[in-house]
């Protein structure tokens, strides 16, 4: 009962900020409404028993990532942005888009509602949930966490390389 | 009167989730909002991974969702570079103004 009360603050919380996000002339109001959002999202995520994920969430994205947004915003001047026009022409051309994928996800969630009850948590014995996800990582996923590495490694260089002066 | 929550309320919030995000990208004229579009599609794509992972009794889902956490930061970093090195060269942050590749 007090999962299902939960559950929908978290998600008007996570549907208002990404409502707001996308809305603002303001980018910092912008960023603001999207950490807004993802602490929704890390609720919703202790909501579902992944607790690992919920700190990850807290750590990685309201703490670094916002933070490289905010910097960004900061960096670059968004004083004239702001007072331009906001939206493109095509506006409405997505925005009808948008709701006719809208209606069909909806039509076909409601048709196999009934095949989706919640199942029990995922770790009902004394193994707690960072054990769990750490012994499937690096026992059946090893290769991709290595190669998700490589991917940080190139990230990193490539965005030095492309924020810098002169190459 | 509350139902109790099911899977099908998680996939209804991320699939809401993923319209907001593809609206913002759509239609936004400011690179740093629709970066945080692209944030916010990530976020609703690791709800329904997170919620599966508990409808099967399974971690996988949740291994998903640290991989998808790790291309997002990296195409964040990557994205606001590129940002950066945009606005140094063309002084402007609205996407339809960069029509270099346009014919």
């Amino acid at each position: 009962m007090l999962d299902t009360v939960f559950f929908y603050i978290f998600a008007f919380v996570t549907l208002l900020g990404g409502i707001l996000t996308i809305s603002r002339r303001n980018a910092v109001h912008s960023a603001i409404s999207l950490i807004v959002s993802l602490v929704g999202v890390a609720g919703l995520f202790l909501l579902q028993k992944a607790e690992f994920l919920f700190a990850v969430q807290i750590v990685l994205y309201i703490g670094g990532v916002m933070v490289l947004f905010l910097f960004v915003i900061m960096l670059v001047n968004l004083d004239e942005a702001a007072k331009l026009r906001q939206f493109n022409k095509q506006w409405w051309l997505a925005l009808a888009a948008v709701a006719a994928v809208g209606a069909l996800v909806y039509y076909f969630l409601r048709q196999g509602a009934p095949a989706l009850r919640l199942a029990a948590p995922v770790t009902p014995s004394g193994e707690g949930n960072v054990e769990t996800i750490a012994k499937v990582l690096f026992e059946d996923y090893l290769l991709p966490f290595e190669v998700a590495s490589l991917l940080l490694l190139a990230a990193i260089v490539g965005s030095v390389i492309m924020a810098k002066k002169r190459v | 009167m509350l139902y109790p929550i099911t899977t099908t309320h998680y996939m209804i919030l991320s699939a809401a989730l993923l319209l907001i995000g593809t609206l913002g990208v759509l239609t936004r004229r400011n690179i740093v909002i629709i970066l945080m579009s692209i944030e916010l599609i990530l976020n609703a794509v690791n709800i329904n991974l997170i919620a599966f992972s508990r409808h099967f009794g399974h971690v996988t889902g949740q291994v998903f969702a640290i991989f998808v956490i790790t291309v997002a930061v990296a195409e964040a970093a990557v994205g606001l570079g590129v940002l950066i090195a945009l606005f140094r060269n063309k002084e402007t942050v609205q996407a339809d103004e960069i029509e270099l590749l346009k014919w």
